[in-house]
């Protein structure tokens, strides 16, 4: 089981658990705010914009080149930015902070 | 037996995307260069400045419609800043389709096409599905009276196009006074449709005008007709063809999602769509001038090698997936909620009740886009439809 939590535009703090799917999708289940996740997450929408504290990048991993590509015409993009449906729920990821770009 | 090629769609951009990423089409005089690559396609979307949508009326959409309309189309032909301001007003309502009462009845009337289409021997499926499925739905999405349809599904496949020319504005004038008279009624007698709700709002503390309305609603029939038609055709085209992907989607209907985008991405219902260069430039390194059309080819970025793998097979599941048949950027689909939830109902409702379906004859749509003609879909298509 992995805890994430979402800080929204307007500071309003979501902690949410999971142990699958993706952060995109847990996101969108527990209403945050700023995450529409439009294209239902195959990275085509950047509706699920988040940028992930410093000292988690660790947890989450380096977006891949075709993420990347996608991120760097987003809106309020900046080198700590990630498309959360391309982050996967693990272990891995329990105590990670996210602060939604929009 | 026939062969299965009839809902193949050949990429007809390849060549030039990779020798070149440009095409050039002539249109009326004001000639046009495509642009075929994803990444160029999408940093010329994003940057609205340099490559306006804002320009005179219909010069953007090509073939141009400068002369044949003067109304302009909210917010499709307005840049930012002021297109936050209209589009801010429109989104909540556009975004209606995710709220379960709506996928419900949404659920419903294509449920009711479905039903009709296997009582039948066979069935054309351009007039007598798609269009009619089309056309209900979007009584959902203005919320107005179901039986409206009845008056849309009359006019036919081509509302603007006659017989002889692909640019007709008696026949466009067809959608503007029924327009017009919509609006009208809506005055005199606000309810709680999309009309009512235009006249009532405002943008930047002043209420929107008639013809604003107008351009807002013009846009809900000329952008969401052709597109969904296409994409829904298209689909059973592929499903009757593909017989074990729609059984894989009975099994796994967790998929749907990935399904629809991949539909979406292989047959991109808008081949492109146009933009006004506002100054000296280059697009892949290739000199623009000021007052030139560029235009943002969605249907060949979609077919990309350098981000696609085997860009041209339907890949049923494809988990990475960053197409742009419904825009990039500012001025992305508004309608693409809408579209999105039709595609997916169709593709469940399809799994549940259809067993297999056969198409008997069909005449295909190709786009004369000069050096690149382009299959879009079908003029018509003739399909049984067999109950599981
Ligand atoms: C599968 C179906 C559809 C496809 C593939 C599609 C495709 C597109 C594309 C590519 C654009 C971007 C145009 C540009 O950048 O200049 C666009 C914009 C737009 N579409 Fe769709 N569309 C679809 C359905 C719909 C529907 C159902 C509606 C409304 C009823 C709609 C309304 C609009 C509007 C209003 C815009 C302009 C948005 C803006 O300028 O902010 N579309 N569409
Ligand atoms: C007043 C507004 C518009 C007018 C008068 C107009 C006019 C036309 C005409 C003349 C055709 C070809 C005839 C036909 O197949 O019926 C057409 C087709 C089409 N239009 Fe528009 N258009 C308008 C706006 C738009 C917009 C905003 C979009 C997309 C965002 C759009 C997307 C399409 C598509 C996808 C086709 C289908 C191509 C095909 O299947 O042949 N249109 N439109
Ligand atoms: S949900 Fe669309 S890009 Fe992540």
């Amino acid at each position: 089981m992995a805890k994430i939590t979402f800080i929204t535009s307007d500071n309003e703090t979501i902690v949410a658990e999971a142990d699958s799917g993706s952060v995109m999708e847990l996101a969108v289940a527990n209403s945050v705010s700023g995450i529409d996740g439009d294209c239902g997450g195959v990275c085509s929408c950047a509706t699920c914009h988040v940028h992930v504290d410093p000292d988690h990048v660790s947890k989450t991993g380096e977006a891949s080149e075709i993420e990347a590509d996608m991120l760097e015409l987003a809106d309020n993009y900046n080198e700590r930015s990630r498309l959360c449906c391309q982050i996967e729920v693990s272990d891995k990821l329990d105590g990670v902070v996210l602060h939604v770009a929009n | 037996m026939s062969e299965m090629n009839k809902s193949e769609f050949p990429d007809p951009f390849e060549k030039a995307r990779e020798e070149r990423g440009f095409g050039e089409v002539n249109d009326q005089n004001d000639p046009v260069k495509m642009l075929l690559r994803l990444k160029d396609v999408r940093k010329t979307a994003h940057n609205w400045k340099t490559f306006q949508s804002g320009a005179e009326p219909g010069r953007i959409v090509v073939p141009s419609e400068v002369n044949i309309r003067d109304t302009r189309q909210i917010p499709f032909e307005v840049d930012p800043p002021e297109h936050k301001g209209y589009r801010d007003l429109v989104e909540p309502w556009f975004k209606r389709p995710l709220e379960a009462e709506y996928q419900e009845k949404l659920t419903e009337i294509i449920s009711g096409v479905i039903d009709e289409a296997l009582e039948q021997e066979e069935v054309e499926v351009v007039e007598d599905f798609s269009l009619k499925l089309q056309s209900r739905a979007l009584t959902l999405l203005l919320n107005i009276p179901y039986e409206e349809s009845e008056v849309w599904i009359g006019w036919g496949k081509h509302v603007f196009r006659s017989e002889d020319t692909d640019l007709d504005a008696d026949k466009a004038n067809i959608l503007y006074d029924y327009l017009d008279k919509q609006i009208d009624k809506a005055m005199e007698n606000p309810g709680e449709d999309l009309y009512s709700v235009l006249l009532n709002s405002e943008v930047d503390g002043r209420k929107l005008t008639k013809e604003e309305v107008k351009g807002v609603m013009i846009l809900t029939f000329a952008g969401g007709r052709d597109t969904v038609i296409n994409a829904v055709t298209n689909s059973i085209a592929y499903f009757a063809e593909h017989p074990k992907s729609l059984q894989r989607l009975a099994a796994e209907p967790e998929i749907i999602g990935k399904a629809v985008e991949e539909l979406v991405r292989y047959f991109a219902p808008l081949t492109h769509m146009g933009r006004v260069v506002t100054e000296d430039t280059q697009v892949c390194e290739h000199a623009v001038k000021a007052d030139s059309r560029v235009s943002l080819c969605w249907a060949s970025a979609n077919r990309d090698a350098k981000v696609f793998e085997n860009p041209n097979e339907v890949v049923i599941d494809r988990k990475v997936n960053p197409h742009v048949s419904f825009g990039f950027g500012t001025h992305n689909c508004l309608g693409a909620t809408h579209a999105r939830q039709i595609l997916a109902i169709l593709c469940k409702v399809l799994a549940e009740k259809v067993g297999s379906m056969e198409i008997t004859s069909a005449d295909e749509n190709i786009e004369d886009w000069d050096e690149f003609k382009r299959k879009v879909g079908f003029d018509s298509i003739n399909v049984k439809f067999n109950k599981k």
